[in-house]
């Protein structure tokens, strides 16, 4: 009995001893560099293939014309391209937002910086939304009070950039104060309450748009921006979007 | 320069000197084995390499490629382990047209062993992730993200070991907190739990329990965050464990030119690596064990 146990007892010892044999002498970490001097796996080469293949043909199926090139730098408080945006989603979310809600959208309100890219002349694609659009937002529409879309414009007045609005008209005096501010042509009024479309990014307070967290409600329509795009795009036959007066500095 | 100082600071803690070490390992009866660990983070979708016009990452990165390099570490080292740290899905079309199955599928050729899930990996909400879960043929692994009344349920489990050649390895994952990040109706009933308390349990668990030689933790957590040094973060996930070797980060997009060398609460070494995004580099660690006492007894030395 007390045989087998010194046994066991040697046993154990050995396997134990052995495994604690090894011990860690020595780490080395570097990283390693994905460049063109490596020579591709043919197999996963082929495989991806087929894919992207059929990427490329769907992201080059051509949707609409641009009669010209269009960038969010060509003007100074609207442009044409911000115009174009900010227009695509009120003309494609009000009818979703409507048939939900029963109400109308009013305002909608986007960022210049999430205009990504310029509307090249010729042949516009859902490349083209990729482009100009490459992130993941979704429209969601915000429930403000006229106190809030005072807040909207005073944030507009301030940012002196061409954010794309649709819905609201607003014109700033040579020193940037605001002369006139409208709604579908009506003046703000304080205790009114607006639908403003704009992007979760924005909703969230992306851009320092803190007035949206005065929203009562948020309507989120599951509707990419992207999408909003390329929707747009194929009802669109050609894209001549303009610089027009919505936003505007008297000089 | 600077990867001198690393080394000359290892050399010192660690009472070791290099030339010794080689020394004995011609004559003793002493055997090495070499685990290499190989990793990516934040890959986003990037299968293809960037076109030669590309601004910032010309030429660079592309699956293919980095599975050419894999497939020669390999064939160098049988003993390799590859890992992911999360944000698999989002930022190519491929991920807009066919919702993450061909990442899996490409991931599955590639032989990766495990994976951990990013913020990004819930885009198309938990059911999104959950379709394409059949398209992998490796595991995911998250200790702090409780999937207990969701679709992913069984479908991800705490941690994973594995033996290579001898060597016991246990592999946790951790997750960053979801909420703010990633809208709810996309997580749905995720519940994400302390990383810092979920570490300490894990690696304890791994090395003492487990019996585990090398632990690891895979964490989409993100490295450190400057204005706000005090969120959890893989350097302060390293400070506040005990018995993790190594710390393989994403989230951040932190690009570090070798793997960083942190403290634990014990005050012993550790390296917490992150190797940028989009599959532009492939992040290696080798750890080398040894039986032979005289070299066993100094302890860890460390060259990155």
């Amino acid at each position: 009995m007390n045989y087998k146990h010194f046994i066991y007892a040697i046993a154990i010892l050995i396997f134990y001893g052995c495994r604690k044999d090894y011990q860690l002498t020595k780490i080395e970490g570097k990283r390693l560099e994905i460049d063109e001097n490596i020579v591709a796996n043919a197999e996963i080469e082929a495989f991806i293939k087929p894919y992207r293949m059929h990427v490329n043909k769907n992201l080059d199926r051509v949707l609409s014309y641009a009669v010209d090139t269009y960038s969010k730098k060509d003007g100074e408080f609207n442009t044409a391209i911000g115009n174009m945006m900010a227009d695509a989603v009120m003309r494609q979310s009000n009818p979703i937002f409507k048939k939900r809600t029963g109400n109308d959208l009013d305002i909608v309100l986007l960022n210049y910086g999430g205009i990504r890219s310029i509307l090249s002349q010729g042949n516009v694609s859902i490349r083209t939304a990729y482009q100009i659009m490459p992130f993941e937002n979704s429209v969601v529409v915000a429930t403000l009070k006229g106190t809030d879309i005072k807040a909207i414009v005073s944030y507009l007045q301030n940012a002196k950039e061409a954010h794309p609005i649709a819905g609201m008209q607003l014109q700033l005096d040579k020193n940037f104060n605001v002369i006139s501010a409208t709604i579908k042509g009506q003046p703000i009024e304080d205790h009114k309450t607006y639908y403003v479309a704009t992007n979760d990014y924005l909703y969230h307070g992306g851009d320092h748009m803190t007035f949206f967290k005065n929203s009562s409600n948020v309507e989120l329509l599951d509707y990419k921006i992207r999408n909003v795009l390329i929707d747009y795009f194929t009802q669109m036959d050609t894209l001549k979007p303009t610089i027009d007066k919505r936003f505007t500095k008297h000089n | 320069m600077k990867r001198r100082q690393f080394i000359q600071q290892t050399m010192a803690t660690t009472a070791l000197a290099s030339i010794g070490g080689l020394g004995l390992q011609s004559f003793s009866n002493s055997a090495t084995k070499k685990i290499t660990i190989l990793h990516t983070n934040d890959v986003h979708s990037h299968i293809d390499p960037f076109g030669p016009e590309d601004g910032k990452n010309p030429n660079k990165g592309g699956v293919a490629r980095r599975a050419a390099i894999v497939e020669s570490i390999r064939q160098e080292n049988p003993n390799t382990l590859l890992l992911d740290a999360g944000d698999i899905f989002q930022g190519t079309p491929y991920f807009n047209y066919y919702g993450g199955e061909l990442e899996f599928k490409l991931m599955s050729m590639l032989k990766y062993d495990v994976a951990t899930i990013g913020n990004h990996d819930f885009d198309n909400g938990i059911d999104g992730l959950y379709k394409q879960i059949p398209h992998a043929k490796f595991d995911f692994v998250s200790a702090n993200y409780d999937f207990t009344n969701t679709v992913m349920d069984t479908h991800v489990k705490p941690y994973k070991t594995f033996i290579k050649n001898g060597i016991k390895i246990g592999v946790f994952g951790l997750g960053v907190q979801l909420e703010g990040l990633v809208t709810k109706k996309l997580y749905k009933e995720t519940k994400y739990l302390d990383p810092i308390t979920i570490a300490q349990d894990m690696s304890h668990k791994l090395k003492i329990e487990e019996k585990c030689d090398l632990v690891i933790c895979l964490s989409h957590v993100g490295y450190h965050y400057k204005k706000n040094p005090d969120k959890v973060s893989d350097l302060n996930i390293a400070k506040a464990t005990q018995d993790i070797d190594l710390i393989i980060g994403g989230h951040t997009h932190t690009f570090l030119a070798h793997p960083t060398i942190a403290k634990n609460a014990k005050g012993q070494n550790l390296l917490v690596n992150q190797v940028g995004c989009y599959g532009l580099y492939l992040g290696r660690v080798d750890f080398y064990f040894n039986n032979d006492k005289t070299k066993t007894a100094k302890g860890t030395s460390i060259l990155v």
